[in-house]
């Protein structure tokens, strides 16, 4: 069974259909100590980074003993983020640190038409295989919306390009995250969710 | 590069799909959830329902629409028209929309805005804006884009650009500007208006109204400004499908998902 963390950031009905359809059982626990017996633990997130304080110690004592033991942890969107080591969007919410670095808002010169937050569909490039990214082709379009991004790191399996390129989705050991919505994209995005499933 | 996002709108009344012109004389055009597996086939990039009749009585059946949609497309999915308050927002998010579009009730009550955005995020909060132009104060002085509530059927004292600035201040993540002069005309969206609300904020602006032909929706991403354009009536009626508008839009160099 598949531990969907819900902290009251947004909502989670969109993944749990997704997650249904790629035919993964998902329970929601409601305390830290359920994901010891969780096969795999997704952390969602819409929103704002400052909803992540809603990840207790407890929560993230629980969570590191789990990726510790073996267990796979997905991030998503704003989960990918708290996998970093914060964000300027709460500099005070701390970030779990697995991957290295900050998250910052897109900034671009003036005069520069892009418009924040990142809303639709933008297209990925592979630095390198993964398992999250397995048979996707570069150039495949997932669906964003985000405004603070991620820095691209060593860890990064998928580029996006902004103005800027940031981490679309990053992959160390049994830790990977997305910062599109894999269950907003379509067959592409189910097919990442489903390399996710295979992994737990 | 981010992608010119093309929209299906399904105007829902009683569980159908509806269409009318200059919003009126409305004309049954499917079964939400069959028009959204076809749009989803053919490469949509997003999908809004419409609830055009939106009553307490109806969000039942609204809940059913959503949930029947959602269980079709594993796209953005948003839900419009009967949003009134965070209850009803609340059980659109739960049946499984993706951003709400507020139109009169922001209008209303524009703290609203604000109360959404702290607690589902900007992104899922679209404040929708259906404007007419109007008469120019003096001559050689530019027409307002006057804002109308209720469907199009009454008008407010407020003007589309500065409308779409206060929203944008109050939290919304996306505008979805309509022409109620363009709506179902097939006679192209409004490019200039639609320009003049895209660079007056700095989220996405949805285009909406007019579009008829595959050049329509080239020039609202060129000289409109638009960020992601919605139709109805040439999707529904078979007329044009949504792979063959990506391809032309290709050839001509904007960017599309395909």
């Amino acid at each position: 069974m598949i531990a969907l963390v819900d902290y009251g950031a947004g909502n989670l009905t969109s993944v749990r259909k997704a997650l249904a359809a790629i035919g993964a059982g998902v329970w929601t626990p409601v305390a830290p100590g359920e994901l010891g017996r969780a096969d795999g633990i997704i952390v969602p997130g819409v929103g704002h980074f400052d909803a992540t304080r809603g990840l207790t110690e407890e929560w993230r004592t629980a969570t590191k003993a789990a990726v510790a033991g073996g267990t796979p942890l997905l991030g998503i969107c704003v989960g990918l983020q708290w996998l970093f080591e914060g964000s300027a969007e709460a500099p005070n919410a701390q970030g779990l640190g697995v991957f290295k670095g900050t998250c910052s808002l897109f900034t671009f010169p003036v005069n520069d038409r892009q418009k924040v937050p990142h809303v639709g569909w933008n297209s990925l490039s592979m630095p390198r295989p993964s398992k999250l990214m397995a048979g996707i082709a570069p150039g495949t379009q997932v669906y964003f919306t985000h405004s603070y991004a991620a820095p691209v790191v060593d860890d990064t399996v998928a580029i996006c390009d902004y103005g800027a390129p940031f981490s679309a989705a990053v992959e160390c050991g049994n830790v990977a995250a997305m910062q599109f919505h894999p269950e907003k994209s379509g067959p592409a995005g189910l097919q990442m969710l489903t390399n996710w499933l295979r992994t737990c | 590069m981010l992608s010119k996002r093309i929209i299906a709108c399904l105007d829902v009344r009683d569980g159908k799909v509806v269409k009318g012109v200059n919003f009126e004389g409305l004309r049954e055009a499917g079964d939400p959830a069959e028009l959204a597996r076809r749009y989803n086939v053919e490469g949509i990039d997003e999908i809004v329902i419409l609830d055009v009749t939106a009553t307490m009585e109806a969000r039942q059946a609204r809940a059913h629409t959503i949930a029947a949609v959602a269980h079709e497309i594993f796209l953005p999915l948003t839900v419009g028209g009967g949003i009134h308050s965070e209850a009803d927002a609340e059980a659109a998010i739960e049946a499984g929309a993706d951003k709400v579009s507020l139109n009169t009730a922001a209008l209303r009550t524009p703290e609203l805005i604000t109360r959404l955005a702290k607690r589902y995020g900007s992104q899922a909060v679209i404040v929708a804006i259906d404007a007419k132009r109007g008469a120019p104060p003096a001559p050689h002085q530019a027409a307002p884009y006057n804002v109308f509530a209720r469907s199009g059927q009454s008008a407010t004292t407020r003007d589309a650009i500065e409308w779409a600035r206060e929203a944008t201040e109050r939290g919304a993540g996306e505008i979805l500007l309509t022409s109620i002069d363009r709506d179902g005309t097939k006679a192209g969206f409004d490019c200039e208006m639609t320009a003049a609300v895209s660079d007056a904020v700095n989220i996405p602006v949805i285009a909406s109204g007019g579009a008829g032909t595959f050049e329509h929706f080239a020039e609202v991403f060129r000289e409109g400004r638009a960020d992601a354009a919605l139709a109805a009536s040439i999707f529904h009626f078979n007329e044009k499908s949504v792979s063959d508008l990506k391809q032309y839009l290709s050839t001509l160099g904007i960017p599309v998902r395909i």
